[in-house]
């Protein structure tokens, strides 16, 4: 929701990032506010990802140009895990399978590290258990899946599922969701979105990285910017990735070369 | 090790060997008389021997350590921390000789003592499997430690019982530079249910040599569960060697941890000797420091339909040296055998080291088998990922080492002993430099 005079959670300004000293993001500009959905849509290949990632704090990434100011404080400046107990999220494309360590455990040492940063109450194993269970209906997962090793063996929706359920736990202020569509059948779609809905609210903010419209038919954005090359090269609303959806992504490339002649000329 | 020093150390053990008082048992001294001879004409393996390459057992060598004398001083509560709540049958050997006052034996459906009782009891089952497996032709360990044999668990699991509780055998070292030879023998009867937990632990830091040897036999449709426990202290050596005979449609399941001793080494040969056996054999080694853990296993299998899954993992930090070896035969006949083996090394440190070696022999055409051996550090997708959830990286490169191990841990079926590993494993995790 675009709620007026809402603060400022995430300022991206002139973001530039190489890998391996290959240049990636070639300067994003992106602001993003309070209780605001945004949706980043692009070609395979167009930094989407690796934007997600840098703000994360992927140390295989090196920024070299631009901020990123996180409720007003330098990003760049912290560590993975300190973007993350300030309240960044990302939920990854591909999580990560952890054999040997339970579900419950993981979530449980996650869930506890920030709340402490945060001055709050820790919770011990049965509490955590309670408190776990109730944010599973959200995205109706069984009770089998906090015994179970982390996203071992788990189908593409259930790791998906298991994201969004960090997400819940963690509270974060700014969630950012990397192709969290991809693999999933339309009703795991259907879940994650329901329980991305119930967790977002006015005081946080989501960004969706996405190739197709339709994770954007159950959550909805305000935003819609299309990366190529590195770069948001338009921003619209939400008719926009409908607009994407029937003429897919060539007319914007094509737009820009005509604007590229237009300034040459 | 020069050459010169083996028959020193080997003539110095034999001298105390013939201290030793005749069993009344006739086939008993043959067959010690056959170890000791055995003894006579052997060397202690170097590095030049291709099954002891990557393990310099040198520093044994000049240590000559006496056979322990029994030590009736030790008190039930100096132990208790070593019992298991799910145990309701527990031998007990201090430097290898039993105890009784420590031990517990409460059920009256199988067979468990120690060997010198059930020698009068039961000699003629022990006369046909006691030194049947663990064959000391070529295996001077195999050959001392039944030169030596006294005091051993013996554990018969009847036809057709089931025995739900696991059975404890806890071998503990109090003493400083002796050498025990323990010794473990498993009977499982046809249809029989059996868990052994085979347990090596240390009150103190002393320097000691353990040399000793299981055998299990399993009958037609017997299954049993063997969890075996090294946790000797870090100055000491652990020589072992597990020989296991399947028959037909038996089933072996092993779990094999290590976490002590200076040096150890774990030979374990499985034979499947009748169609349609079936193993599953997983092992860790959780080593730092100057600890060398070598672990060889050889699964032979001869008959049809036969199946063995194998994983093994090794954790080493510090300047340790983990070593695994694991051979399988699949022989002419043993067609339709399905066999895997995995062997997975996490090294924590630059100075760590590895060697492993997984070997298939296969003679037969019908046989799906796979292996694969890898060598790494903590995975940076990882560490980022738990980084990513607020773990600082010491706790997210802690959490993954306590990880790789507790894979294997948690496939013990004992919860207690599960959660004295998995404790076990996350505090040699955490008092690491990472």
């Amino acid at each position: 929701m675009i709620i007026e005079n809402s603060p400022t959670i995430l300022s991206v300004q002139g973001l530039r990032a190489s890998i391996n000293g290959t240049e990636i993001l070639k300067g994003i500009d992106l602001t993003v506010k309070s209780g605001e959905i945004h949706a980043i849509m692009g070609l395979n290949g167009s930094g989407k990802s690796t934007f997600a990632k840098v703000l994360a704090g992927h140390s295989a990434y090196e920024v070299t140009g631009g901020t990123i100011q996180f409720e007003g404080e330098n990003l760049l400046e912290l560590p993975p895990e300190e973007r993350a107990r300030a309240g960044l999220f990302l939920a990854f494309q591909y999580p990560i399978e952890i054999p040997g360590v339970a579900n419950t455990q993981f979530l449980r040492l996650a869930y506890n590290t920030v709340q402490a940063q945060r001055g709050k109450e820790e919770l011990d194993p049965l509490e955590f258990d309670d408190f776990v269970r109730e944010k599973m209906k959200l995205l109706e997962m069984k009770p089998d899946f906090l015994d179970r090793s982390v996203n071992e063996g788990f189908s593409g929706g259930e790791k998906k599922r298991n994201e969004i359920l960090q997400m819940a736990l963690l509270e974060p202020k700014l969630s950012i969701l990397d192709e969290t569509d991809s693999g999933l059948d339309i009703d795991a779609l259907k879940i994650v979105a329901n329980g991305v809905n119930r967790i977002t609210h006015k005081d946080n903010a989501t960004i969706l990285v996405t190739h197709y419209q339709r994770l954007l038919d159950y959550i909805v954005p305000d935003f819609v910017h299309v990366m190529q090359a590195g770069r948001i090269v338009m921003t619209g609303g939400k008719e926009l990735a409908l607009e994407l959806e029937t003429r897919g992504y060539d007319w914007i490339s094509a737009n820009k070369q005509q604007a590229m002649a237009g300034v040459r000329a | 090790m020069s050459e010169a020093t083996h028959p020193d150390y080997l003539e110095c053990l034999l001298k105390s060997w013939q201290a030793k008082p005749a069993e009344p048992l006739s086939w008993l001294n043959q067959l010690r008389a056959q170890a000791i001879d055995r003894v006579s004409t052997q060397k202690l393996p170097t590095k030049r021997d291709e099954e002891w390459r990557f393990t310099d057992i040198s520093p044994l060598a000049r240590l000559p350590y006496r056979p322990s004398q029994p030590d009736p001083n030790l008190h039930i509560q100096d132990i208790q921390h070593l019992f298991l709540d799910e145990v309701k049958n527990r031998l007990v050997f201090v430097d290898g000789h039993f105890s009784r006052q420590l031990s517990v034996i409460t059920n009256p459906d199988f067979t468990i003592g120690n060997l010198p009782e059930l020698l009068s009891t039961h000699a003629s089952v022990l006369e046909s499997h006691l030194g049947q497996y663990a064959r000391f032709d070529n295996n001077v360990f195999t050959a001392l430690n039944t030169a030596f044999l006294r005091d051993g668990a013996v554990i018969i699991a009847p036809k057709n019982t089931a025995v739900a509780e696991p059975i404890h055998v806890l071998f503990i070292a109090t003493q400083s530079e002796v050498t025990h030879y323990p010794r473990c023998l498993l009977i499982g009867e046809s249809g029989s249910r059996v868990t052994l937990i085979e347990d090596y632990a240390a009150l103190g830091k002393a320097a000691y040599i353990t040399n000793t040897i299981t055998e299990i036999s399993l009958a037609a449709n017997a299954h049993a569960q063997h969890i075996r426990l090294q946790r000797e202290s870090t100055q000491a050596f652990h020589l072992a060697n597990c020989a296991v005979s399947l028959a037909h449609a038996s089933n072996y399941q092993s779990i094999s941890i290590a976490l002590g001793s200076r040096i150890s080494r774990y030979n374990l040969d499985v034979r499947l000797t009748d169609e349609a056996a079936e193993c599953v054999v997983d092992g860790l080694a959780v080593i730092s420091d100057h600890q060398l853990a070598d672990t060889h296993t050889c699964i032979d299998h001869s008959k049809p339909n036969g199946t063995s899954h194998q994983q093994h993992k090794c954790i080493a930090d510090d300047t340790a040296h983990a070593v695994f070896n694991g051979k399988i035969i699949v022989r002419p006949h043993a067609q339709r055998t399905n066999s895997s083996q995995s062997s997975r090394n996490l090294l924590l440190s630059k100075t760590a080291q590895v060697d492993t070696k997984p070997q298939l022999e296969i003679f037969a055409d019908d046989v799906k088998c796979s292996h694969g051996a890898t060598v790494g550090q903590l995975d940076q997708e990882e560490i980022f990922y738990l980084r990513s959830r607020g773990l600082s990286e010491k706790a997210a490169r802690n959490l993954l080492t306590y990880a790789f191990g507790a894979e294997i841990i948690s496939r013990i079926p004992v919860t207690s002993l599960r959660q004295q590993l998995e404790q076990a494993v996350l505090d040699q995790t955490q008092s690491n430099s990472l």
